[in-house]
């Protein structure tokens, strides 16, 4: 369709040196992602997704479920063991794992967002907030400085920081201001995909509440595309139309998000959901 | 005049993997929805009336049966096998539900909440905000309420926020589950007439009440549902 935006085919990751046994002696009938042959993690196997221009796609699972393993190789963070992922952008068709290390970095830089759950691996904890945000659009070409300090300011008042804390250092700023931060900071090259990591575990309930408000005013603001990787099924609730369920690293469940929550078909799913409502 | 939308032997059951129970919910479900009209669904607690609902707006997997709605193209689909990107977009333009409960995000205000579903669709959100004021004051929400989130509101006032935002887009087909369950009498009436107004604009209805006088008032059809027989295996194999 024409306005699919990225098809993810079969991902697999394997974290060791494997052996042909990895495969069928782990996921979820074996209850476990360690190959007990040769004690390899099977982290990712045959994830497939599509996932659409606007659309919010939640994953959820357990840690260890391989959710963000998924999410970190589509944003070039670690690289897959097998499988392809295809982005569409302005007519045109990105093979991420064909491309070399230079343009996978332009795609990064210029048409993907990240937002972790641990601040310290988003932000650059040297420079200010506002330099965050400048280092991101300098990365992505824009090197006019009076613009870039209008565009920081622009989105740290859009994501609630105040803007007289843009010369200030992040680490002196709480959690969820840093989220916030991190927010702005992949929100300011207005990437058509963005991936959200757990970005509201460990922030209390009034922050949290303030930037689930935040994500979804940005996906209808600028049609973002977002992938949320959560382990809380109350975010997946309220930001996501379709959701997958996994567990050892493969893809158990996969419906609309109030299906999977009202309606679990597989065992484990309705373990998850009874456990949490 | 075509239907909107034709339910044919709908069932649906629940198999509990911890318990290893089959839970039957509903079973050969059968009606029609035409525009303009409403259908009510009526049967005592447990005969599966939100079931229904449920599987037609695809919150559950309907286990037997088949859902044909026709979109605004003309063309007929099976809600029962749709994909999850057409279910999304028929929720987004076509298929409205109003539940009992009010569920959305904490921070918001009850005037963007009721505007959100406007938003969605491609209206520009001061225009939305226009519109829901509108709905709000149809549903005499005081204005004093309308910036304010919906989390400290009394449960009528809560409803009546989640009743405009279902009302607001003016889908093709609606589905009401009790939408006027925590409303004093004088509220009901006014989400009565609201009700009523879509009707005369065309709105295909499908609704549960628990009030018989408003079944009367309301209703062109009656499906009447009795509980299913609780027994263990498929509905297959029961029905054969």
């Amino acid at each position: 369709m024409s306005n699919r935006i990225l098809e993810v085919r079969g991902l697999s990751r394997i974290y060791g040196h494997g052996c042909p046994l990895c495969v069928e002696s782990t996921g979820p009938e074996n209850d476990t992602n360690i190959c007990p042959h040769c004690s390899s993690v099977v982290a990712v196997h045959g994830v497939s997704f599509d996932l659409f221009r606007g659309e919010i796609l939640g994953i959820i699972g357990e840690s260890g479920s391989g959710k963000s393993s998924t999410v970190k190789m589509l944003y070039f963070d670690d690289a897959p063991t097998e499988g392809e992922a295809i982005f569409f952008d302005n007519g045109e068709r990105h093979e991420l794992f064909q491309r070399n290390a230079a343009q996978q970095r332009s795609l990064r830089n210029k048409r993907f967002g990240m937002v972790y759950q641990n601040p310290h691996l988003g932000l650059n904890f040297q420079v200010s907030a506002g330099g965050n945000i400048a280092e991101r659009m300098l990365m992505s070409d824009v090197a006019h400085y009076g613009e870039i300090r209008r565009r920081a300011q622009e989105l740290l008042l859009r994501t609630e920081v105040l803007p007289e804390r843009m010369d200030q250092n992040p680490k002196t700023f709480s959690g969820g201001m840093q989220q916030r931060v991190q927010i702005a900071k992949a929100l300011v090259t207005r990437p058509p995909l963005l991936f959200l990591d757990e970005v509201t575990t460990g922030l209390d309930l009034s922050v949290q509440a303030a930037i689930l408000d935040l994500i979804l005013e940005i996906q209808q603001e600028l049609d973002t595309a977002m992938i949320v990787v959560t382990h809380d099924l109350g975010v997946i609730r309220l930001l996501a139309g379709r959701t997958l369920v996994m567990k050892y690293g493969r893809v158990i469940e996969a419906g609309l998000t109030d299906q999977i929550l009202e309606d679990p078909q597989h065992a484990y799913t309705q373990r998850l959901v009874a456990s949490n409502l | 005049m075509q239907p909107v939308l034709i339910v044919e032997g709908l069932a649906k059951e629940f198999f509990l993997h911890e318990q290893r129970e089959t839970i039957p919910s509903c079973s050969n479900v059968t009606l029609e929805s035409r525009e303009g009209k409403l259908t009510a669904i009526v049967g005592p607690t447990g005969a599966g009336k939100s079931s229904v609902l449920k599987c037609i707006y695809r919150t559950y997997q309907p286990s037997t049966g088949r859902i044909i709605f026709r979109d605004q193209a003309g063309q007929w689909l099976d809600l029962a096998r749709a994909d999850e990107h057409q279910m999304l977009r028929l929720r987004q333009r076509e298929i409205g539900f109003v539940t009992q409960f009010l569920s959305c995000l904490p921070r918001k205000s009850a005037l963007d909440i009721v505007a959100e579903p406007l938003v969605a669709s491609g209206v520009h959100r001061t225009a939305a905000r226009a519109r829901a004021g509108e709905m709000l004051a149809r549903l005499a929400v005081p204005q004093r309420l309308w910036g304010v989130p919906p989390a400290t509101f009394s449960g009528g006032e809560k409803q009546r926020v989640n009743l405009a935002r279902g009302l607001i887009s003016r889908p093709r087909l609606l589905l009401l589950d009790e939408p006027t369950a925590s409303l004093d009498p004088g509220t009901t009436d006014l989400a009565v007439k609201l009700i009523e107004a879509l009707k005369e604009d065309g709105v295909a209805m499908i609704a549960i009440f628990h009030q018989p006088d408003l079944v009367r008032r309301l209703a062109d059809d009656v499906v009447e549902l009795a509980p299913p027989m609780a027994v263990k295996g498929s509905i297959r194999e029961c029905l054969s």
